[in-house]
C-alpha cells in the first residue's frame, strides 16, 4: 500500500518521494521501546490502558507498542483501531472515505486510551479522534503517542509520548514505516 | 461539487458494488457503537419524497440519515393531494428551492427518479427508493451485503428468486446486482408472474420450486400480493402457497447451509410459513438491520464523501474510488 | 380574406408534382382556382418556388385539435396554423374533444370554428354517444352536416355487436351522393388495460406495464370480419404492428372495402425511446419494435398502406411532466410529418405525396378540392416544398400551442415554403399569414 499510486484530488494527490532519512529502523525500534516505558511509567502500570491506533498509519505502531509492553510488563493492553474519516472537518472539502472498519475491542467507559498515530501535524486528525472516542463511552483519560511530531499545529493539541520532534516545512512530507522515518515531498503526477 | 445520483443498479460497475459493500462494513460498525452516530453529514439536508406508502424503507433511510447527523424532512403525498394539481416537476423544484442536498424518491410509477434527476441536473442528489415495478437499488445492495455477510461471498452462489417477479422492483434490482457479482440466478414463478419478455435477462427460469430448491444456496421469497388474484394471475393464494410457498416440508429439501431471504413485509402463511420465517437460516431481520448500514454508505457516498463521480449516469472510475480517499501519507494533512 | 377579386398569383419556378406526374411549370392562381399551369407564366403577385416542388396540399386524416374542452393544449386555430405550416390544406379533427363530437350541435361548433382557420377543418363524428362505447351516436344527423368519417378514436368500439350495428347502420348513410366511412382505433381495451407502452423487452426491463401488439391486432382481426359481414367501408387508424399491417393488406387483396393509415412516429421511433422515461414518447398505439417499424416501412413502400396520418395529439407541458404511466399518450405531428416522410422513407417524392395528399383526400372524399391534379379549374389548395432545406426541430418554434414533439433536436430535410388555401397564400416563406 505504501507505494500505491495516489491520484487523489489536488492539492493532496501525488506520490511521496523521500529526500532524507531522519530515523533508521533501529531508531524507530528504540523509540518504540522508550515510549512504551513512558506509557507504563505515566500510568503506573497498564491497568485500564487501551491502545487505539489511528487508521492507517497508527495501527501498525499500536501493535508495535503492544508487543513492547508485553515484554516490559508481562501483559499487553487491548489494541483497538479507529478510523476517524466520518469525524473529519474537511468532509465536503476534499474526498473523504473510511479506510477500514473501526474495531474497539473493549468498553471504553473508565479506560485510559492511548491514541497512537505515526505523525502529528496540524492536530485535526487527533481532534476528530477525540470526538470519535465519545461514541464508545466516557473514558477516564486520553493520552497521545506519536512517532514524529512535525509541528505546525492548528489546534491546542500536544502529544504525551513522542518518538522524535522533527522541524519541517509545511510543504514537506513525513513517511513513517518500520524501516525508518523519511522526510520528503509529494510529487504531483510523479509517475 | 457535482451531485451524484443512485438510480439503478445497472449504473454500478462490479467494482462499485464491491466497493460499496466494503464501505458498508464501516457503517455497520458505527451502528454497533454505544452512541451510533457520526457527524459526517452535519448540515446536509435530505428530503424523503414518498409518493407511495413505505414505512419500512422510509424509516430505514431516516435512521441512516440520522446516524450520519443529516437533517431530514418528509414530503409525503397522499394520492388525493397529488390529484389536486401541482405537477411532479413543480413539487420537485419547490423542494429544491428550500435548499436540500438529497432527495430520496419513492414513487408508484416506474422512472420517476429519472425524471426528478433530469429536472434537478446535478444540483441535488437523487436516490431511488423504489419506482413502480422497476428498481429498488438500495434493497439490492442490502441483499448483497446480507448474503456476503452470511455466505462470505455472492459470487458462485445459486440464488432462487421466488414469486411475483413481474411486479417486483426488488427482483429487477436483485437480478442485476446478484448476477453482476457472479451469482447464478433462477427466477421461480408461474409464467403469469414473470415479466413478458425476459429472453435477454442473465437468469434461468423455472416454474417448479421443488425441482430447484435442493440446489439453491439462497432462497429469496418475494411478497405475494392479494390483488394478483383479481388480475387472474393466480387462481388463489392457497394454490400459490401449495406450489411456491416456502413451507417447513420444503425447507427439509434445502441444503443445510442455504439461507432464506425476504424483502418484507412478509405474508406469513402465504409465500413463507410462520415457522420458516423464524428459523436461524432465515436472515430477514439481518436484511433490515443491514439496510440501515447500506443506506448510510449510500447517503455518505453521495452527499459527504466528495468522491467525484456520478453514480447513475456513468460507470465509476473504480481506481479513483480506491485511491481518492486515501489521506496520502499520514501526517500530510494532519 | 382571400386575395382581392381578380388578383392573380403566380408560383414561379417550381416543379409541379401531382398524381399525374412531374413537370417544370409555373402555376397561376386566381379567385381560389388554378387558372394556368405552364412555362413562363406571370401574375400580379409572385411567390418564389425556385428549387421547390409545387404539390397539392396535404390532407391529414388524424388530427386532435382539442377544441372544445382542452384549449390550453391546442385550438382549432393553432392546430390549423400548425397544419398550414406543415403543408396541409385539409385536416380531419378527431371527435375526442370535451364534450365529444357526437351530435349535430358540436359538429356545427367545430365546423364554425374551423371556417376562419388557415386550413380546411373537417371533423369526424363519434360512433357512440360520448365515445363511451355503449350507445350508437346519431350518425345520420351528423352525416347530414357533411360528416363522412366516424370514429371513437382514443378508444376502439369494444362491443362487437355494437360495432356490427354501427357498420350496418352506416351502410345506409349518404351525404352529397357518397357513403360514409367508419374508422377504428384498434385496441382491445381489456387486453391493453393498464398498459403504458408496448409490451416487450423494454417494458419488461423498465418495469412499465405494457400492452401487447395483440391488443391492437385482435380488434383489426375482428373488424375485418365485421367488414366482411356488413360490406361497410372500414378505415383502420394508426396501424402500428407488423401483424395489423399484414392482415389489412391481405384483406385488401381479398377485396374487402378497407383502407388504413400509419403515423409518422410508427415508422420513425421504437419502444427503445422510452428508456429515459420521458412521457413525450408515450403514445397510443405505443411505439413498437424494430421489426414492426420495418414492416410498416415495407408496407408503405409496397403500397399496401393508403395514407400517412399524423395523429397530431397536443398535450400541455404540465400534462407531460407527470410520471410516465400518469402522463397522457400522444405526440405532435402536423409540422413534422412531411419532413419525416421525405427524410426517413426512401420513397420517390410523388409516392410520399400520394401517401400524404391525394390518397387521404380520396379516403376522406375531399378529392374534388384537395389532393387533385394541379390543372386549370381545380381548387388552388397547394403547398410549395423546398426538398433540400435542412432544419432542426425546435419545440419552442412550433406553431402548435403544445410542445410535445418527440423529434426535438432532430435534423430533417424538406420544408414547406408556401401554402395556398383556396387561392390565398396562408404560408409565405415559412411564415403563417394568419
Amino acid at each position: 500500500m505504501a507505494e500505491r499510486e495516489r491520484r487523489s484530488t489536488p492539492p493532496y494527490g501525488g506520490v511521496f518521494v523521500a529526500r532524507s532519512q531522519v530515523m533508521d529502523a533501529d531508531d524507530v525500534r528504540r523509540a518504540i521501546w522508550r515510549m512504551s516505558h513512558e506509557i507504563v511509567e505515566r500510568n503506573h502500570g497498564l491497568d485500564g490502558v487501551v491502545l487505539v491506533g489511528l487508521q492507517t498509519g497508527g495501527v501498525a505502531l499500536a501493535h508495535a507498542f503492544a508487543d513492547a509492553l508485553q515484554e516490559i510488563d508481562g501483559a499487553s493492553p487491548p489494541v483497538g483501531t479507529l478510523d476517524v474519516a466520518l469525524y473529519r472537518d474537511d468532509i465536503g472539502i476534499r474526498p473523504v472515505l473510511p479506510e477500514a472498519v473501526t474495531e474497539i475491542p473493549v468498553d471504553l467507559d473508565g479506560a485510559i486510551v492511548v491514541l497512537v498515530d505515526d505523525v502529528l501535524f496540524t492536530g485535526r486528525t487527533i481532534r476528530a479522534a477525540l470526538d470519535a472516542l465519545n461514541a464508545f463511552g466516557r473514558v477516564r483519560a486520553v493520552q497521545l503517542a506519536v512517532m514524529v511530531d512535525r509541528g505546525h499545529r492548528e489546534l491546542p493539541i500536544r502529544p504525551d509520548f513522542v518518538g522524535k520532534n522533527l522541524p519541517t516545512r509545511r510543504d514537506e512530507m513525513v513517511n513513517v514505516s518500520p524501516s525508518g522515518v523519511d522526510l520528503g515531498e509529494l510529487v504531483k503526477d510523479g509517475r | 461539487m457535482a451531485h451524484q445520483h443512485l438510480l439503478s443498479v445497472s449504473d454500478l460497475a462490479v467494482e462499485d458494488l464491491e466497493q460499496l459493500l466494503r464501505l458498508t462494513d464501516a457503517f455497520a460498525e458505527v451502528s454497533r457503537r454505544q452512541i451510533p452516530k457520526v457527524p459526517a453529514l452535519r448540515g446536509k439536508n435530505v428530503v424523503w419524497l414518498f409518493y407511495e406508502d413505505s414505512t419500512r424503507t422510509r424509516l430505514s433511510f431516516e435512521q441512516a440519515a440520522k446516524r450520519l447527523s443529516a437533517d431530514t424532512m418528509t414530503f409525503s403525498v397522499s394520492s388525493s393531494s397529488v390529484k389536486k394539481g401541482e405537477s411532479l416537476r413543480d413539487t420537485v423544484l419547490t423542494i429544491e428551492a428550500m435548499g436540500v442536498d438529497g432527495i430520496v424518491v419513492r414513487h408508484g410509477s416506474a422512472g420517476v427518479p429519472w425524471q426528478v434527476a433530469r429536472w434537478l441536473g446535478d444540483r441535488v442528489s437523487v436516490v431511488n427508493a423504489g419506482d413502480g415495478w422497476h428498481e429498488h437499488p438500495t434493497q439490492a445492495l442490502l441483499d448483497c451485503y446480507t448474503i456476503r455477510d452470511r455466505c462470505g461471498t455472492v459470487a458462485g452462489l445459486r440464488i432462487g428468486i421466488v414469486g411475483d417477479v413481474k411486479h417486483s422492483r426488488v427482483a429487477r434490482s436483485d437480478v442485476l446486482a446478484f448476477t453482476a457479482l457472479g451469482a447464478e440466478v433462477t427466477l421461480i414463478a408461474p409464467p403469469t408472474l414473470l415479466p413478458s419478455n425476459i429472453e435477454g435477462w442473465p437468469v434461468r427460469v423455472s416454474h417448479d420450486l421443488d425441482a430447484v430448491l435442493p440446489d439453491l444456496d439462497v432462497v429469496y421469497l418475494l411478497r405475494m400480493q392479494r390483488e394478483r388474484m383479481t388480475e387472474h394471475l393466480i387462481p388463489s393464494l392457497r394454490e400459490y402457497t401449495a406450489r411456491y410457498g416456502l413451507t417447513e416440508r420444503r425447507v427439509d429439501a434445502m441444503r443445510d447451509d442455504a439461507i432464506v431471504m425476504h424483502p418484507g413485509p412478509m405474508n406469513r402463511g402465504v409465500e413463507i410459513s410462520a415457522e420458516v420465517a423464524d428459523l436461524p437460516r432465515s436472515v430477514i431481520i439481518d436484511q433490515v438491520r443491514n439496510g440501515v448500514a447500506v443506506r448510510m454508505a449510500v447517503l455518505y457516498l453521495l452527499l459527504g464523501s466528495g468522491v467525484d463521480r456520478v453514480l447513475g449516469t456513468a460507470p465509476l472510475d473504480a481506481d479513483a474510488l480506491l485511491t481518492a480517499p486515501e489521506p496520502v501519507v499520514e501526517g500530510a494533512v494532519g | 380574406m382571400a386575395a382581392p377579386e381578380g388578383t392573380t398569383i403566380v408560383l414561379k419556378g417550381g416543379r409541379v408534382v401531382d398524381a399525374d406526374g412531374e413537370r417544370t411549370a409555373d402555376v397561376v392562381i386566381a379567385d381560389g382556382l388554378v387558372v394556368g399551369v405552364g412555362p413562363d407564366l406571370s401574375g400580379e403577385r409572385t411567390l418564389d418556388a425556385a428549387g421547390c416542388i409545387v404539390a397539392p396540399g396535404l390532407v391529414d386524416l388524424h388530427s386532435h385539435l382539442r377544441q372544445p374542452g382542452q384549449e390550453e393544449a391546442e385550438t382549432i386555430e393553432t392546430g390549423a396554423r400548425a397544419a398550414a405550416l406543415g403543408g396541409y390544406t385539409c385536416i380531419l379533427a378527431m371527435p375526442n374533444t370535451i364534450p365529444a363530437v357526437d351530435h349535430a350541435g358540436i359538429v356545427r361548433e367545430v365546423l364554425e370554428l374551423g371556417r376562419a382557420a388557415p386550413c380546411d377543418v373537417l371533423t369526424a363524428g363519434a360512433i357512440t354517444v360520448g365515445r363511451a362505447g355503449e350507445q350508437l351516436a346519431p350518425l345520420g344527423e351528423m352525416a347530414a352536416l357533411g360528416v363522412r368519417f366516424f370514429t371513437d378514436d382514443g378508444a376502439g368500439v369494444a362491443d362487437a355487436r355494437l360495432m356490427r350495428r354501427a357498420m350496418e347502420y352506416a351502410g345506409g348513410l349518404h351525404h352529397a351522393g357518397r357513403g360514409v366511412v367508419l374508422a377504428q382505433h384498434c385496441e382491445d381495451p381489456v387486453l391493453a388495460s393498464g398498459g403504458h407502452m408496448h409490451e416487450g423487452e423494454w417494458s419488461s426491463k423498465l418495469g412499465i406495464p405494457g400492452q401487447p401488439a395483440e391488443a391492437e391486432e385482435l380488434m383489426v382481426m375482428r373488424d375485418l370480419a365485421l367488414a366482411r359481414l356488413t360490406g361497410t367501408r372500414v378505415h383502420f387508424q394508426h396501424l402500428s404492428t407488423a401483424g395489423s399491417v399484414a392482415m389489412v393488406a391481405a384483406a385488401k387483396d381479398a377485396g374487402l372495402p378497407v383502407t388504413c393509415e400509419v403515423t409518422t412516429h410508427h415508422f420513425t421511433l421504437t419502444h427503445a425511446s422510452c428508456t429515459g422515461y420521458d412521457p413525450v414518447f408515450k403514445v397510443n398505439p405505443p411505439l413498437r419494435t424494430d421489426a414492426d417499424v420495418v414492416a410498416v416501412r415495407q408496407a408503405l413502400a409496397n403500397g399496401s398502406i393508403d395514407c400517412i396520418a399524423t395523429d397530431h395529439a397536443p398535450h400541455t407541458q404540465e400534462a407531460k411532466e407527470a410520471a410516465f404511466d400518469a402522463a397522457p399518450p400522444g405526440m405532435l405531428g402536423l409540422e413534422t410529418a412531411l419532413a419525416l416522410t421525405l427524410t426517413e422513407l426512401d420513397l420517390p417524392v410523388a409516392e410520399a405525396l400520394a401517401l400524404l395528399s391525394w390518397r387521404p383526400a380520396e379516403v376522406l372524399g375531399v378529392e374534388a378540392s384537395h389532393g387533385g391534379p394541379i390543372v386549370p379549374g381545380r381548387a388552388a389548395n397547394l403547398t410549395v416544398v423546398d426538398l433540400e432545406e435542412r432544419w432542426i426541430v425546435d419545440p419552442s418554434a412550433l406553431a402548435s400551442r403544445s410542445r410535445n414533439t418527440p423529434y426535438a433536436g432532430r435534423e430533417l430535410a424538406g420544408r414547406v415554403r408556401h401554402t395556398v388555401l383556396h387561392g390565398e397564400p396562408v404560408v409565405i416563406d415559412r411564415e403563417a399569414q394568419r
